[in-house]
């Protein structure tokens, strides 16, 4: 069969007889890219006010919309402390944020099984205005409208961000399933 | 995508109780996340030790990244010399906004002198910086404005102290850790400095507000005498920061003061200087007699 086409027995993933794909790769991977998005407060960007998206969450999300199960239910707990020790914000705020997204998109799930993009974009939009109002809110800073009005540009430019973070977890996502693990 | 199977529990009863147990290990951890946050809230400092360990870890990259952007800067700075004799100016520029800074502080700093020498009769000499070093990092996606500095307790630097650059203060140390600690920006809506008119004694408090400007709240209400333009320096009142560094230029005037505009904007600065809490002496001494008090 080889002779004929030498991609016969592959498909995009590499070939199928002889490989497998590595267990690291298949769970390392989106642990890993949630992780280091949460690290972006060490950028060099000393910004003056709240300018970046709150990439670990949207890396989160993302993943958790691309692949449901991938991510356990509990994964919030974890996330959520990494995020916390750097994002500024109160440690917990994370942890109790990052734990409700998952349950809520769990829910989610249950009533919507099939989704396309949009839904996708459209859910993430909700999660990151509740996200971005509730971390504001806790915050450890008196509340006031001005720091709500301060968020507005950041909740737009994550919404923005969605759809190209969306395609990087998709990209990920085809590097994760690659059968590199040469068995026997 | 389609969810996996183990989705549909079904009459399963081993993966109904699975999936329940899910539900328990999130809802406990989302508990933990509140109790935690309800903590930390309360009182903010006690997650401090694992907080600083964390930025301790991470500063290494940090302070590669400041210093990367520096040099990049540089690096285009020189390419833009070739294209753009304008880029010549803009450095010109930058040292004449410095030395305009500097020379209402010097203006402040006579009259802090003269008040001095005519009331007290002291002389106090030139602060010593405790160290030098650069902000690797700040909290950009929260609403807090809190940057990483690659100086820590191995270098002396010690929780309270100020920061400042050439171009005036920046805020404050909130949590030194070992190699690295956490500044309080001055626009953090937490911050709060004692100011005053760098051409006279019109005393005020400058608050950060979240945007990256400052509030200017005047103790004195009455007729407001500010105009734009006017540049407040600190007033040393409190102790903490040392009287006459420039810390922000009015630019818009409200019935009980103003809103500045930071002078030394954190996101211009490579280098910070961090300095000694100025009356540290005369804040112990506070300290003691509150402690002394409390045991009465």
């Amino acid at each position: 069969m080889e002779q004929f086409n030498p991609r016969a027995r592959s498909d995009p993933y590499g070939k199928k007889i002889n490989r497998d794909q590595s267990p690291v790769l298949v769970h390392g991977i989106p642990w890993a890219t949630i992780i280091v998005a949460s690290l972006t407060p060490m950028l060099p960007i000393i910004a003056a006010a709240p300018v970046l998206p709150p990439l670990g969450l949207i890396f989160m999300v993302a993943w958790r919309l691309l692949r449901p199960g991938l991510l356990p239910l509990w994964a919030g707990f974890p996330l959520g402390l990494f995020d916390d020790l750097y994002s500024g914000q109160p440690l917990g705020s994370g942890i109790l944020l990052f734990s409700l997204t998952l349950i809520a998109l769990d829910m989610l799930e249950v009533r919507f099984p099939w989704r396309n993009f949009w839904q996708n974009w459209l859910t993430a939009t909700l999660v990151f205005l509740v996200y971005l109002g509730l971390a504001t809110l806790f915050s450890g800073a008196n509340p006031s409208l001005r720091q709500f009005v301060v968020v507005v540009p950041q909740l737009l430019l994550s919404i923005l961000l969605f759809p190209i973070v969306a395609s990087i977890t998709a990209l990920l996502d085809r590097i994760r399933l690659l059968r590199v693990r040469r068995i026997g | 995508m389609a969810p996996p199977a183990a989705h549909r529990s079904g009459s399963n009863k081993r993966a109904q109780l699975g999936l329940f147990a899910g539900y328990v290990v999130a809802g406990s951890g989302a508990l933990i996340g509140a109790v935690l946050l309800i903590i930390s809230l309360v009182s903010p400092q006690t997650f401090q030790g694992l907080r600083s360990m964390a930025s301790d870890l991470a500063a290494p990259a940090g302070q590669a990244g400041a210093v990367g952007r520096t040099q990049g800067r540089s690096f285009f700075e020189a390419i833009a010399g070739y294209y753009d004799a304008g880029s010549k100016n803009a450095e010109l520029e930058r040292e004449i906004e410095i030395a305009r800074v500097r020379l209402a502080e010097a203006e402040a700093l006579r009259q802090e002198n003269e008040r001095l020498k005519g009331v007290l009769n002291l002389a106090s000499g030139e602060t010593e910086p405790v160290a030098v070093a650069r902000l690797i990092g700040s909290t950009s996606a929260s609403t807090r404005r809190f940057a990483y500095l690659s100086a820590g307790r191995e270098d002396g630097v010690a929780n309270g102290m100020p920061v400042t650059s050439p171009m005036g203060l920046v805020g404050r140390v909130l949590e030194a850790g070992a190699n690295s600690s956490r500044v309080l920006l001055l626009t953090d809506s937490e911050s709060l400095v004692p100011v005053r008119r760098a051409t006279d004694d019109v005393v005020a408090f400058a608050e950060g507000r979240a945007d990256g400007s400052l509030r200017i709240r005047l103790i004195n209400l009455g007729i407001n005498p500010l105009e734009e333009g006017d540049i407040f320096v600190t007033s040393g009142a409190g102790g903490m920061f040392r009287p006459g560094v420039a810390v922000g230029m009015i630019t818009e005037i409200t019935p009980d003061g103003g809103i500045a505009q930071l002078l030394s904007n954190p996101a211009a600065t490579d280098v910070v200087i961090v300095e000694p809490i100025w009356q540290q002496p005369i804040l112990d001494g506070i300290e003691e007699v509150d402690v002394g008090d409390a045991v009465d």
